[in-house]
């Protein structure tokens, strides 16, 4: 065994290098999302069905008065951008707490049944109820929550056991897929539209009202994740690591469901359960960053960028106009895809 | 030093055999009593309620002018699409979960659902069909093409088709799949009005023939399961082991693949798609077999289908004279059954 | 400052299982201490109460004469470090930075970085000489390098006692006692206070100053190898016939196996050595 000092270099100097080196290649990575994220952002409130000059959108955002665009940027596609970013990025940091916490990539909150618990009141809400709007949002934000709390009350037994809280989560999670298929049934055609229309998640909604509240939930829920996220990296390594590093693994899972199931009742209720930027953000950070740092920040920038791209494509690139759930998806996943092809075949590691 | 101990307790000899073998006693009592009372009651419940001799009368030899034997005689399809759909899930399920070593899989990882699906809202948008006959092939194409796509991306690189990647392709494609489906749904409002009701598995739309066609593809499937189920014991240990034990470990893939495309492709495309029974019938089954595939995939087999015939027997019986479709009732019966016998045991880690 | 590890009658399960069983154990400060014992007997169920993982059922583990668990986890990670017998690796990480998360417990809310912790890591991945590993993904090495980044993250974290579950698992051979001597020059410069399961019993009584051997659950001896290696605790705690001599390199008690082949009785013929293997070259037999 040779010793550092026998190499002629001074102790540390080869371990802090090496960090080094990995943490400029992750923040290159984060810079370029964060570039790309906002090329898009921009984008989106200058182009549309009337095309405005990014100086008029400057204006507009300062606060003055320009003709035509005050109204459209100011008070269409600025809350819709600012709450697309934002859900987003909420879906994004909440599927990937979720996969990391339960060490298994097809976890996300839509397969223990969180998601589904807003799906199944919001269809129920609006094909027995007519309900719209704010109230719409928020029912299916509270029981959201209370089918998550149910969750984990059935899987408590002194101590919750990730294996258990999962299949419960689905057995629950079944349960509300059949009300929901029921609803779709049994209802008029219209309503069904409506509902199937919420389902897949829309920006349609998305005006100033909203913003405030959904700030202020990021506000408080990002960094919370940001201080629990330390614990998760020791989570990672399994119970009994965890521990012996000062992470109590039980009170540290549930710390971290409390917010993650925070962040994606609050997008949801935003709007509507945006299919799979929780299940996509977190694999396609991990192919970006490749192990090189923490995986959740560039998994909240994935989401913010597949929901704002998305929307963008959604309304004015298909002919018809359609709500961002179904493009995310169609886009999100086939990159996915790709990312894994390319990954397979260069033997990479998955 | 401090003294000997001399008196140790010897460990019991054979215990957890012999308990292991009477569970799968118990576990297959259970199975064929309950099998036998949902046949019997399949026959006797529905919009007309048939006293039992009337039932046997009507299976064995019908009076044509009986009207209860004659509907005894009309549930007699039904009953055994019962027992197919759901011995076809129930198996599928543990075969998928066997292949990706994963058990939160369920037969439509492979993205067999979806891909059934899409090709249905294909031909129902386009080509103007609307009922199962037309539509029973292009199901069962989608199922077939999605599940190569998964296949082909997920054995990319030098290690093959290794669970992982198998589930995450699976994942991402139904992601694709999906969102591709929404958004016809979502421009055709007539598509979604025919789509819905397909998209709600029932055991009430296939007549004889229909259940001729479909017959073979199952029994296939179900012989290559059985075949796949040595490897799949060996698969479990992992790759290196499982190679050590001589087995092929890509052949072994691609009959359980194949066989729960088959299996699963028919039963969805008789039936619709009917989700919880794959995923769920193997971690029930597994409670009384313990791992070996050799009992648990036939266990897995017989509970879907007694879960399914079930849920149809309770779907028919509590919406007199209408049903509650199959697809809406097997969550919600099997799911809290599930909950409990969860909560019961020790659950392994996932 | 030194700290205390204790064992006061504790009895330790896992729901009605009973697998410990009124176990009193003082581990001598600054020494290092080897549990030995035949598979299930116990030893991992007791390393890991010992670490807080498990709580005892009844009795207790002391820290510093307190009951382990009621003092806060990050304290004990200061002063306590793990390695456990299955851990988790996440993903694509790097094996420095593995290592580093073992620096984690002297870190406060905030992820400050000093130089202290490179150093800190540099020295346990050179100590595992794993320090040219250090840039690479720990899913492209083998299980024995694996072995060593974990040992080397419980290193840097800088404990000042160490329990170590089975650390020479995968290891090969002069890994194995690479491993060991390492342990032992902390012992020897720092100080720090070494509990390890092992279950290789000879190389547990060359390194251990202090042997604990238990049999289903209960204390059976503890003492210096010398006194506790003997034909009889062989026989008893491991069911095996065996002949225990001195090492002749370290002088500790040798434990030579009698086998249903290898019995120490008269070695065979040269005739029945011939029509066992006709066509190679005889040893000389040997001379008792």
């Amino acid at each position: 065994m040779t010793t550092v000092l026998e190499r002629g270099a001074a102790p540390g100097t080869l371990v802090a290098a090496g960090r080094r080196s990995r943490a400029r290649r992750w923040r290159l990575t984060l810079v370029l999302l964060a570039v790309a994220l906002l090329v898009v952002f921009a984008v989106s409130l200058c182009v549309g069905e009337r095309i405005y000059s990014p100086l008029d959108v400057l204006h507009v955002i300062l606060g003055q008065q320009v003709k035509g665009a005050s109204y459209t940027v100011g008070e269409l596609r600025l809350p819709r951008a600012l709450t697309g970013l934002l859900v987003g990025a909420a879906f994004g940091m909440g599927g990937t707490v979720f996969q990391t916490m339960l060490r298994n990539p097809l976890a996300s909150p839509d397969i223990i049944g969180i998601s589904t618990g807003a799906s199944a009141a919001a269809v129920v809400a609006i094909t027995v109820f007519g309900m719209s709007g704010l109230a719409l949002s928020g029912v299916a934000v509270l029981a959201g929550i209370a089918v998550a709390a149910l969750i984990y009350a059935l899987a408590w037994r002194g101590g919750v056991h990730g294996a258990r809280l999962v299949l419960i989560g689905i057995a629950v999670g079944a349960m509300l897929d059949s009300v929901i298929s029921y609803a779709l049934t049994r209802s008029e055609i219209q309503d069904a539209n409506e509902a199937l229309r919420w389902l897949t998640g829309s920006l349609n909604s998305a005006f100033w009202d909203g913003v405030g509240p959904l700030a202020l939930a990021m506000v408080v829920l990002v960094p919370t994740t940001a201080v629990l996220s330390r614990r998760l990296t020791a989570l990672q390594l399994g119970d009994d690591a965890s521990t012996a590093l000062g992470v109590p693994a039980d009170r540290t899972r549930l710390g971290l469901l409390l917010v993650a199931v925070g962040l994606v009742s609050v997008g949801t209720a935003a709007a509507g359960p945006i299919a799979f930027v929780a299940f996509l953000s977190g694999p396609i950070a991990h192919r970006l960053v490749r192990g090189s740092g923490p995986l959740l920040w560039p998994a909240a920038l994935v989401g913010a960028l597949l929901v704002l791209v998305g929307d963008f494509v959604g309304q004015h690139l298909l002919g018809i106009r359609f709500p961002v759930g179904v493009v995310t998806g169609v886009l999100g996943a086939p990159y996915l895809l790709w990312l894994l092809a390319r990954s397979n075949r260069s033997g990479g590691s998955l | 030093m401090t003294p000997v101990d001399t008196a140790a307790p010897p460990a019991p000899a054979g215990g957890r055999a012999a308990s292991l073998r009477r569970r799968r006693v118990v576990g297959l009592i259970v199975c064929l009593v309950a099998l036998v009372v949902m046949v019997l009651a399949s026959f006797a419940f529905g919009a007309r309620v048939v006293s039992l001799p009337d039932v046997v009368a009507g299976v064995l030899h019908p009076d044509p002018d009986d009207i209860a034997q004659a509907a005894v005689q009309a549930r007699v399809p039904r009953t055994v699409l019962g027992l197919l759909v759901g011995a076809a899930l129930g198996l599928a399920g543990a075969v998928m979960q066997g292949l990706t070593r994963n058990p939160l899989a369920d037969p439509g990882i492979l993205g067999v659902n979806s891909g059934a699906s899409l090709l249905v809202v294909v031909g129902i948008a386009w080509f103007g069909m609307s009922s199962l006959d037309t539509y029973i092939w292009l199901a069962f194409a989608g199922a077939a093409l999605a599940a190569a796509l998964v296949y082909g991306i997920g054995s990319m690189g030098r290690e093959g088709a290794t669970p992982l990647k198998l589930a995450l392709a699976g994942a991402a494609t139904t992601a694709a799949l999906t969102s591709l489906i929404s958004m016809v749904l979502l421009s055709r409002q007539d598509v979604l009005n025919t789509f819905r009701f397909w998209q709600v598995g029932s055991l009430g739309r296939a007549d004889w023939d229909q259940i001729g066609e479909v017959v073979p593809f199952l029994l296939v499937g179900a012989l290559l399961a059985a075949a796949s189920a040595r490897g799949l014991d060996a698969l479990a240990l992992g790759d290196d082991l499982a190679v050590g034990l001589g087995q092929r470990t890509g052949v072994v893939r691609a009959l359980g693949a194949t066989s729960a495309v088959l299996l699963c492709g028919a039963a969805t495309a008789i039936a619709g798609p009917i989700a919880f029974v794959g995923l769920v019938m193997p971690h029930l089954a597994r409670t009384f077999t313990g791992p070996s595939n050799r009992w648990l995939l036939p266990y897995s087999a017989a509970f879907g289908a007694a879960l399914l015939l079930g849920a149809d027997v309770v779907g028919r019986v509590v919406a007199r004279p209408q049903e509650l479709e199959v697809g809406v009732m097997t969550a919600l019966l099997g799911a809290p059954v599930f909950i409990a016998i969860i909560r019961r045991q020790k659950v392994r880690e996932l | 400052m030194k700290h205390t590890l204790a064992v006061d009658a504790a009895t330790i399960g896992y729901d009605e299982r009973v697998v410990v069983h009124d176990m009193t154990l003082e581990i001598p400060q600054g020494a290092i201490t080897t549990i030995v014992g035949a598979n299930a007997c116990g030893k991992s169920t007791l390393l890991r109460a010992m670490a807080r993982l498990l709580k005892t059922t009844s009795g207790s583990v002391l820290l510093d004469g307190r009951p382990i668990g009621d003092l806060p986890s990050r304290e004990v990670a200061t002063v306590l470090g793990l390695l456990p017998q299955t851990p988790v690796s996440p993903d694509g990480i790097a094996v420095a930075d593995l290592v580093g998360r073992g620096r984690y417990p002297h870190q406060g809310w905030f992820r400050r970085w000093t130089h202290d912790d490179d150093v800190a890591v540099e020295e346990a991945l050179t100590a595992t000489d794993t320090l040219d590993l250090a840039d690479r993904s720990i899913d492209e090495l083998s299980g024995g390098q694996r072995q060593r980044v974990w040992i080397a993250m419980a290193l840097a974290q800088q404990t000042d006692v160490l329990l170590l579950d089975e650390p020479t698992t995968f290891l090969d051979v002069a890994h194995q006692v690479e491993v060991l001597d390492l342990l032992t020059d902390l012992n020897r410069r720092r100080g720090t206070t070494i509990v390890m399961v092992l279950h290789d019993l000879n190389l547990a009584a060359r390194y251990a100053d202090h042997l604990v051997a238990i049999r289903s659950g209960r204390l059976y001896s503890q003492g210096t190898p010398a006194e506790v290696v003997t034909e009889r605790m062989v026989a008893d705690v491991f069911g095996m016939t065996s002949r225990v001599i001195a090492d002749p390199v370290s002088q500790t008690p040798l434990v030579l196996p009698v086998g249903r082949h290898h019995t120490g009785d008269t070695p065979r013929t040269d005739d029945e050595n011939h029509a066992a293997r006709p066509d190679a070259d005889l040893p000389a037999p040997a001379r008792s």
